[in-house]
């Protein structure tokens, strides 16, 4: 069997999965914009400009001229990227209307609205942690569940299907997948965000769903509400579960660091940016170059795709205090592109922020001792997927 | 030090760092999360907040005008 494919501008050193392979760095030194093979489950392999400095990444990503380039096509197979709705489809205009439908969910105010409700949930996901009891998996019991309950509250999704939708996602994200298990794939998430739609439509529920239903209805397609919600969907779990996993294992290697998340609240924003920041863990979708252009006196050509590695864009900006190859917490937050930059910067990301600022604290308080069930090199982590994620975190108290 | 901010509506994604950054400064629309300008000329203490959102501003929709009082 081959080896499981990782995307090249997000592969990961072989020893330390939180550290950029050497060759990105190197890239990033080199003179001119190297042309890689990206292996990709729908396009196929394709060649594309690989970006890995910190002001090309930021300048691309909010260049007009670099486009999503992902044209809906009725003709063609469903795909993540031939998929009406899902945000990360569109350019320009289309893309401003549809992300103004929903950008009124996510606004800071609302999002700290949400406070109490995030809290609660977090509350209950330690007592199941103190009911599984030393040895239990930090992923099953608190990374994964929480972020999934926030968005199913939010987005109105049943929690109890979360089985089939976290598998659902799973796949969705998986490099090292077929075209034709990717077709299969979406074909069940839009049958199961179909069904959800139908219902909001014959009677919208009080959340995302419901309400987009409500005031823009009358502008959106059955497809374009299926699109909108697998997106929402997908986005809401699997990147702030990753995020929460990740921030529990290098903490507890750190342990003056966690420290600091744990008893001084004024501390914790800061902290979470530096997590983000040095954890980096979903890619920037690729763009396509609609014209000639020069990015920092660099050519790209017409057509030609252009992928951004933000995991080592993160460790290199300009400007920035102090040795970026080093989690720490306690330092004046450096602007990361971790959500992406320019117009498709990341929706949920305010609400990824409350999520990780409420829980991570909340975990060190309730379990002072805890501490990690394996061995640091054992810990199990996903490296070959578009999401970075931990797979099993064991932990003791 | 005179500081005049200006803001893109048109430009706006909704991501929110003008409002975490310099919340006496700017506010979103409840309806649609676009920026609201609270105030177009802030006083000296809130100068660098605003930097940082502009700063921070993934689509570059704060435009900052500064003059120095002494030139």
């Amino acid at each position: 069997m081959p080896e499981p494919k990782a995307l090249p501008f997000s592969a990961r050193d072989a020893t330390c999965p939180f550290d950029p392979a050497a060759e990105l760095y190197e890239l990033q030194e080199r003179e001119g914009l190297p042309r890689v093979p990206v292996p990709s489950p729908i396009m196929g392999e394709f060649e594309a400009v690989e970006l890995t400095r910190y002001t090309d990444a930021k300048d691309a990503m909010s260049d007009p001229r670099l486009q999503m380039g992902f044209v809906f096509d009725p003709e063609q197979p469903r795909t993540m990227m031939n998929q009406p709705g899902n945000l990360l489809n569109y350019n320009g205009a289309d893309h401003r209307r549809l992300r103004r439908m929903l950008t009124s969910a996510f606004t800071v105010k609302r999002i700290r609205g949400l406070l109490p409700k995030i809290e609660e949930i977090v509350d209950s996901r330690l007592d199941a942690l103190e009911a599984a009891g030393p040895g239990a998996d930090i992923v099953h019991e608190f990374s994964t569940p929480i972020p999934t309950l926030v968005i199913c509250e939010l987005l109105g999704v049943p929690y109890e299907d979360r089985e089939s939708f976290q598998r659902r996602a799973k796949i969705g994200l998986d490099v090292n997948t077929t075209r034709e298990e990717q077709i299969a794939n979406l074909a069940e998430m839009d049958a199961y965000m179909g069904r959800l739609v139908a219902e909001h439509r014959r009677s919208p529920g009080d959340n995302l769903l419901g309400s987009v239903v409500r005031d823009f209805g009358d502008q959106l397609t059955e497809d374009e509400l299926t699109g909108i919600g697998n997106m929402l969907l997908v986005a809401g779990h699997e990147t702030t579960a990753s995020m929460l996993s990740s921030g529990v294992a290098l903490l507890l290697q750190n342990p003056d660091q966690l420290a600091v998340v744990r008893d001084d609240p004024e501390a914790v924003g800061d902290a979470v940016e530096e997590l983000l920041r040095y954890c980096s863990p979903a890619i920037a979708l690729p763009r396509e170059a609609a014209e000639d252009m020069v990015v920092n006196g660099q050519w790209i050509e017409k057509g030609e795709r252009v992928v951004t590695s933000l995991l080592v864009a993160n460790r290199r900006i300009p400007g920035a205090e102090g040795d970026l190859d080093v989690l720490d917490v306690r330092r004046t937050p450096a602007p990361h592109v971790t959500f992406g930059y320019g117009p498709h910067q990341c929706l949920g990301q305010q609400l990824a922020r409350a999520e990780l600022r409420v829980a991570l604290p909340a975990l060190f308080k309730r379990f002072p001792t805890l501490a990690l069930g394996v061995p640091e090199d054992e810990v199990d982590y996903r490296t070959t997927a578009l999401v970075f994620a931990v797979n099993k975190l064991p932990v003791t108290w | 030090m005179t500081l005049k901010v200006e803001v893109d509506e048109q430009r706006c994604v909704s991501a929110g760092h003008c409002v975490t950054s310099a919340p006496d400064v700017f506010d979103q629309r409840d309806d649609d999360g676009v920026v609201h300008l609270l105030d177009g000329a802030p006083p000296e203490r809130r100068h660098e907040q605003v930097r940082e959102a502009a700063l921070l501003c993934p689509a570059a929709a704060i435009l900052l005008r500064e003059r120095d009082g002494s030139a």
